[in-house]
């Protein structure tokens, strides 16, 4: 039936339709809905119903958990520190962080969508889907305070100059969310860390509470920051009922989300596993150090790996095929690298709290060299085996 | 040769756009991104490069073939070092703040790219004034990209432009932020990659310069 339609309107948008100047809209909404019927053009490729389409709608439904989650925390928030967390239903704490997180979405789709059909229209290219996931991390790692338009001004940001200009999906040096999330990070540090950002303080269809301004909630890694004891119990750190971006919060959430990424094979379990390798190992030793005037090395561990956007960054977007480090062992060094940077980002740097983001994208700029060390060490010991 | 011949106007005119130090040579960017946080210092900055440009492509044709070649980047870097100090000492003595705010920059136009390229490019090979209106434009050149690039931080980071006040208060009001992103070195870079970007694809045929 969709073929049909497909078919239908397909001549409007050919080279003498008059909606040709949307084609690539249609070639976009049409392969997304329908497995291409054309293939590669030039080299030998190995064709499988999963293209990068289905790759990203898996991704898309991985998310969904940490996303419901998020809504949900966003009303927590919200009702708890309205002192009503007694009389608020879950249905209305879930309804209110869905009303708070649609426009963000839509937001985040129409301003990152616009710019990425407007640049295939002009080059005369196919859409590129990749823009589905990044679309959706967006405003899951962004905290629930910080304003539509400097999201949308974060990802025009982002899609030009982290992935069109180095020619689009699939060739991005950095993941496209995360260069959005650093450059709200440096651009607007008032709407984006402290203590005013994780609780959204309006009301929306007499759903939520209002909040007077200057409510305040820091997270646990906050905390630790400013060197005053937290008390969230480890329970409530994996549950994920506590302050941070909307996201990232829950790791019962991520965990199902992991499970579909690993299960579909999209994500590798290499890079997965060696970041919480990295980022216990390295928490460890600060544990061991025994820093005595700084927090957040006192942090256990265990705490540490549940803590903040580090799973969400381990499960989410240090897996990303396109950024991450593409041969089998490098993928080991290159999860290690970003857990242990993130861990030591956090305690070594008091203005950093969270160190995920600046380790992933400093270890996508590393990506392409740890390939190449990989890939010239196997070429050595092929030529010593050779000599012998 | 005339004052106003070709060769003169071609000196004057290339370094503006087709053949621009910072656009197609891609020299001076140092300077170009460490002094454009805001529109004053890149202006005083433009106008210092381009008197001293000028002025020492000016006196180094004037002695062009008593220098010996062994020995041309001494004596060059002689008379720029001269021409800088007193620049310097006009702008401390005239113009402190912006002065402060440029700091080191100010003394470090001895090691400006553009300076010594356009000396050896240009200055040892033709006539004092084509040399003068050579050093004028690559000059020029530099100073209206630094003027571009610091009046897009200032306005964005600040939210003015030569100091006062360019977005009104009503926008803080209602929610608008100064964007920190603006301030850093890192944005400058960005701002003169776009600055190129535009550049190019306005003049197609810089490459085959």
């Amino acid at each position: 039936m969709l073929q049909d339609f497909f078919n239908k309107v397909r001549p409007h948008f050919e080279e003498s339709g008059k909606l040709h100047a949307f084609h690539s809209v249609f070639e976009g909404v049409e392969t997304f809905v329908l497995v291409p019927n054309t293939t590669s053009k030039i080299g030998v490729s190995i064709h499988d119903a999963i293209d990068s389409k289905r790759i990203m709608s898996f991704v898309v439904i991985a998310l969904l958990p940490a996303l419901l989650f998020g809504m949900y925390n966003i009303g927590y928030q919200n009702a708890l520190i309205a002192g009503k967390l007694a009389e608020t239903s879950i249905w209305s704490m879930v309804l209110y962080g869905f009303a708070i997180m649609l426009p963000k979405i839509i937001v985040s789709y129409a301003v990152g969508l616009g710019i990425e059909f407007a640049v295939a229209q002009w080059k005369k290219e196919e859409i590129n889907e990749g823009y589905l996931v990044t679309g959706l991390l967006i405003p899951l790692i962004l905290p629930v305070g910080t304003p539509l338009w400097m999201m949308a001004v974060a990802i025009a940001f982002s899609v030009i100059f982290a992935k069109e200009i180095f020619g689009g999906t699939g060739m991005n040096i950095f993941n496209p969310a995360l260069i959005a999330r650093a450059f709200l990070f440096f651009a607007y540090p008032s709407k984006m860390t402290g203590d005013q950002v994780w609780i959204s303080t309006e009301t929306f269809c007499r759903l939520g509470y209002a909040l007077p301004d200057g409510s305040t909630m820091a997270t646990p890694l906050g905390e630790a920051a400013a060197n005053s004891a937290s008390n969230t119990s480890f329970y409530d750190m994996v549950i994920g009922l506590i302050p941070g971006s909307t996201g990232e919060t829950s790791v019962i959430a991520i965990a199902i989300g992991a499970i579909i990424l690993l299960w579909t094979q999209i994500a590798s379990w290499k890079t997965m596993l060696s970041v919480f390798a990295g980022g216990a190992i390295v928490a460890f030793l600060f544990n061991v150090a025994g820093m005595e005037n700084n927090a957040v090395a006192n942090i256990p561990w265990y705490e540490h790996l549940v803590l903040g956007g580090f799973c969400f960054g381990a499960v989410f977007m240090a897996t990303d095929p396109v950024t991450s480090a593409r041969t089998e062992t490098g993928k080991y060094y290159y999860g290690f690298l970003i857990g242990a940077l993130a861990i030591t980002i956090r305690v070594l740097n008091p203005g950093y709290p969270e160190g995920m983001m600046l380790a992933i994208l400093f270890m996508n700029m590393f990506a392409p060299l740890i390939d190449h060390i990989v890939v010239q060490r196997n070429i050595t010991k092929r030529a010593n085996r050779l000599k012998k | 040769m005339s004052f106003l011949s070709e060769k003169n106007k071609q000196a004057f005119v290339t370094p503006l756009n087709l053949n621009n130090p910072i656009l197609v040579q891609v020299l001076g960017i140092c300077s170009a991104l460490a002094v454009t946080t805001q529109l004053e210092p890149a202006i005083v900055m433009g106008l210092s490069v381009t008197i001293i440009t000028a002025f020492s492509n000016f006196i180094i044709s004037l002695i062009r073939k008593t220098i010996p070649t062994r020995i041309r980047i001494i004596i060059q870097l002689v008379v720029v070092a001269a021409l800088v100090t007193i620049v310097s000492m006009i702008l401390k003595a005239f113009a402190y703040d912006v002065s402060v705010q440029l700091s080191v920059y100010v003394g470090l136009i001895i090691t400006n790219c553009i300076l010594m390229g356009r000396l050896e490019a240009f200055a040892m090979t033709n006539g004092p004034i084509a040399s003068f209106l050579d050093g004028i434009g690559s000059g020029l050149g530099y100073a209206w990209i630094l003027v571009v690039v610091g009046g897009v931080r200032e306005l964005f980071g600040n939210g003015s432009l030569m100091g006062f006040q360019i977005i009104p208060q009503s926008f803080y009001d209602a929610g608008y932020v100064n964007n920190g992103m603006m301030t850093m070195p890192a944005m400058a870079m960005i701002l003169l990659g776009c600055v190129i970007w535009v550049h190019r694809s306005i003049v197609k045929d810089v490459d085959n310069n």
